[in-house]
C-alpha cells in the first residue's frame, strides 16, 4: 500500500522534474521547418497541452502499462527500456557475484585476524575501493587492459547468445571477455563495501555468547566460522546488498557509459542529451518500481534469514 | 552506510584519568600513521587549492595565453609561450599542472562546501525531528527513508537534468542528496542524548526549547556529525567528478577534475594517457586522504571500540 503511494508520489515528482527540462522541439525539429510544421510537431507530441493534462493523459496510459513513445525513436519508451534492460541486468548481476563471491571471505578474514598484514591491506584495499570513482577506475582499466595490453576489448557487448527469450553474453568467451571488465569496474565500491560489513560483523559476532559456547562444547573452528559466525554476519550483508542491488543498476549508467555497453543507463545518458523525455521519464519510473520491489524482496529475505523479524510480525 | 551509523550511537563516554578529551582523542588519531598522513596530505591540498593563481604556471581560464597550438602536449614538451607542460596539456591546450590546481579548487569548494550545507540542514531536522518526535518526526523520518532508498546518483542525476550545468546548480543537487544523511545520524543521536538527565534538568530550568536544542542537545551530539561529514565531503567531490563525468554537473568553461578526465577520456583509446590519468590521481589522492582521516575519526570516536 505505502509501496504504491511512493510510485505515485515519485511519477509526480519525476514527470514536473523532467517538464521542466529545455525545449525538446528545438532539437528535434530541423532548423529549416516552418510554423506549421513545427505546430504539428508539437501537437503530435502533445506538448501543446497544459502540464496538468500533460501528467493526467501520462498516467492514465501509465495504469495500462504504455509509458509514452519515445520523441526521437518513436517507439513506446518502455520497449525501449525493456530491450535495453537485460544488458543492465546481466551487467549488475554478474557485480553482485564478483562482490559476495570476493568480499565475504576476506572480509570474514579481515575480521578473524585484524591485526595480521593480510587483514590490514584488506583494509586499506576497501577504502581505496570506497575512494576510486567508478568511472575513472573504469577508464584506466580500459587503458590497461584494452590499451596497452590489448587482453580485453574495450567496448560493447561481443557475442550474444539467446537463453530462455534473453540476450546473455556471458556464456560465450567472447562474451564474458567484454562482460569482465565492466562488471569488475561495477563491482568494486560494493566489493569494499561487503568488505566492511562481513568484516564489522565478524569482529561484533565474535564476542558474543553462543560462539563462546560453540567453542566450550568443542566445535571446530572451520564449522563455528562458517556456520554460526556465517549464518550472522549474513544479515545485514543480504539486506546493503540487496538494497544496493538498485545501487547497482543505477551506478550502471556510469560503467556503461565508458564501456559503451548497450544497457539502459547509457540510453538514458543518450536521451538526456537528446531531451527525450519520455524515455527519461519511463526510465525513472521503472528505476522506482525497481527500488519498490527490492525493498519488498529484501524484507521477505530478511525474515527467512532472521526469525526475530518474524516473531515481531506475529506479535504485532 | 546503515550499519556505519548505528555504530556511531554513544554510548558510556567514561573519560577517566588527568587527560583531557582533546588530548586523548589526538593521541588515540596519531597511533595509525596512516591516517596522520592523510590529514597533512588534506592541508597540502587544500594549501594548493586556495593559493591556486599564485602557485599555478599559467591561468587556464585566460582565453588570451590558452593557444589551441599547445593542444595534446605530451607530459614534458615546451608550450608555445615556453613554459614546460611537466605533466602534458589537454585537448584545449592547458597546462594540466595548471588545470589540474584549478580544478581541485572547483572539486574542494564543490564538494566542502555542499557537504557543510547538507550538514547544516540536515542538522537542523534531524534536532528538530528527534526532540518534537510524534509526527513531525514520522514524517520527517518518511521523507528521509524515501530520499536514501533511493540512489544519490540517481537523484543527482535528475536534478541535473533538470536544473542544468553550474556551479550553483552541481552545489544544490549535492546538497539535496546529503542532507538526509546527517539528518538520519544526527537524530540516531539525539534521541540517545535527549533521554539524558541534563537535558531533563534544562528543561527543569525552564530553558526554551531553542536553546536546549542547539546549546545543550547539538553539541553533545557532534561526533558522529563529524565522522559522517567527512564521509560525505570525499563521497560529494567523487559525485561531483562522476557527475561532470557524464557531461552534467560543472560547465566546460570551468573544469573540475571530473570535467577534465571526461575531456581526456576521447583521447584514451590513441594513447594519449595523461589528459585523464593525471587529474584522476589528484582526485584519488583527495579522496583516499579524506577517507583515511574519516576512517580513524570514526574508529577514536566510536566508544564500542575503546579500550
Amino acid at each position: 500500500m505505502q509501496s504504491a503511494l511512493v510510485v505515485v508520489i515519485m511519477s509526480f515528482i519525476v514527470f514536473s522534474g523532467v517538464f521542466l527540462v529545455g525545449d525538446p522541439v528545438e532539437i528535434l525539429v530541423s532548423d529549416d521547418a516552418d510554423q506549421e510544421e513545427r505546430e504539428m510537431m508539437i501537437k503530435s507530441m502533445g506538448l501543446d497541452k497544459p502540464f496538468l493534462v500533460q501528467y493526467g493523459i501520462f498516467i492514465s496510459k501509465a495504469i495500462k502499462g504504455d509509458l509514452g513513445d519515445s520523441f526521437v525513436f518513436q517507439e513506446p519508451a518502455l520497449l525501449l527500456i525493456l530491450d535495453r534492460m537485460p544488458a543492465t541486468m546481466e551487467l549488475a548481476i554478474v557485480a553482485l557475484l564478483i562482490a559476495i563471491i570476493f568480499g565475504i571471505p576476506l572480509g570474514v578474514w579481515a575480521g578473524l585476524k585484524p591485526e595480521s598484514l593480510a587483514s590490514k591491506s584488506i583494509m586499506t584495499g576497501s577504502i581505496l575501493g570506497f575512494s576510486l570513482p567508478t568511472f575513472w577506475v573504469g577508464i584506466m582499466m580500459i587503458l590497461l587492459f584494452a590499451v596497452m595490453l590489448g587482453w580485453l576489448p574495450s567496448t560493447g557487448r561481443g557475442d550474444v547468445q539467446i537463453i530462455l527469450g534473453m540476450p546473455i553474453s556471458i556464456f560465450s568467451w567472447d562474451g564474458f571477455s567484454h562482460v569482465l571488465m565492466p562488471a569488475v569496474n561495477l563491482a568494486l565500491f560494493k566489493l569494499s563495501m561487503v568488505i566492511r560489513l562481513a568484516r564489522a560483523g565478524t569482529r561484533e559476532v565474535l564476542h558474543q555468547d553462543y560462539i563462546k559456547f560453540a567453542r566450550a562444547k568443542g566445535l571446530k573452528e572451520t564449522r563455528i566460522i562458517l556456520i554460526h559466525v556465517m549464518k550472522n554476519i549474513l544479515i545485514p550483508v543480504v539486506t546493503v546488498l540487496g538494497l544496493e542491488f538498485g545501487g547497482l543498476v543505477a551506478f550502471s549508467v556510469v560503467t556503461e557509459t565508458v564501456f559503451a555497453w548497450p544497457g539502459m543507463g547509457k540510453l538514458l545518458i543518450d536521451s538526456i542529451g537528446l531531451l527525450d523525455r519520455p524515455i527519461i521519464v519511463a526510465y525513472l519510473m521503472i528505476i522506482v518500481f525497481l527500488f519498490v520491489l527490492i525493498n519488498l524482496l529484501v524484507d521477505i529475505c530478511y525474515s527467512i534469514l532472521d526469525p526475530r523479524v518474524r516473531l515481531q510480525d506475529i506479535k504485532s | 552506510m546503515t550499519t556505519v551509523e548505528n555504530n556511531m550511537e554513544p554510548e558510556e563516554k567514561g573519560y577517566e584519568g588527568v587527560q583531557t578529551p582533546l588530548r586523548r582523542f589526538l593521541s588515540d588519531f596519531c597511533e595509525a600513521k596512516l591516517a596522520v598522513v592523510g590529514f597533512f596530505t588534506i592541508l597540502a591540498i587544500a594549501l594548493l587549492a586556495i593559493m591556486a593563481p599564485f602557485i599555478a604556471p599559467t591561468d587556464p581560464y585566460d582565453l588570451a595565453t590558452v593557444s589551441v597550438l599547445d593542444s595534446r602536449l605530451a607530459p614534458g614538451e615546451a608550450m608555445m609561450n615556453g613554459t614546460i607542460a611537466h605533466l602534458g596539456t589537454d585537448g584545449a591546450g592547458r597546462d594540466m599542472v595548471s588545470a589540474m590546481i584549478y580544478g581541485l579548487r572547483i572539486s574542494l569548494g564543490v564538494g566542502i562546501g555542499s557537504g557543510l550545507i547538507a550538514m547544516l540542514i540536515g542538522i537542523s531536522f534531524g534536532l528538530l525531528s528527534a526532540y518534537a518526535g510524534g509526527k513531525i518526526d514520522s514524517i520527517f523520518m518518511r521523507i528521509v527513508d524515501i530520499q536514501l532508498s533511493f540512489p544519490a546518483i540517481l537523484v543527482a542525476l535528475v536534478l541535473l537534468v533538470t536544473l542544468g550545468k553550474g556551479v550553483d546548480k552541481t552545489i544544490i543537487a549535492l546538497v539535496v542528496v546529503q542532507w538526509a544523511y546527517y539528518a538520519r545520524t544526527i537524530r540516531g543521536t539525539a534521541l540517545v542524548e535527549r533521554r539524558r538527565e541534563y537535558i531533563e534538568s534544562a528543561v527543569c530550568l525552564g530553558l526554551s526549547k531553542n536553546r536546549i536544542m542547539f546549546r545543550h542537545l547539538l553539541p553533545n551530539c557532534l561526533a558522529p556529525m563529524i565522522v559522517v561529514g567527512t564521509m560525505q565531503i570525499a563521497h560529494a567531490i567523487s559525485l561531483e567528478a562522476t557527475l561532470s563525468f557524464l557531461g552534467l554537473g560543472m560547465p566546460q568553461t570551468e573544469p573540475s577534475l571530473g570535467r577534465l578526465i571526461s575531456n581526456g577520456f576521447e583521447y584514451i583509446l590513441s594513447g594519449k594517457y595523461w589528459i585523464s590519468v593525471y587529474p584522476g590521481i589528484a582526485l584519488l589522492v583527495t579522496i583516499v586522504s579524506i577517507n583515511l582521516v574519516g576512517d580513524r575519526l570514526r574508529d577514536v570516536l566510536n566508544p564500542r571500540l575503546q579500550k
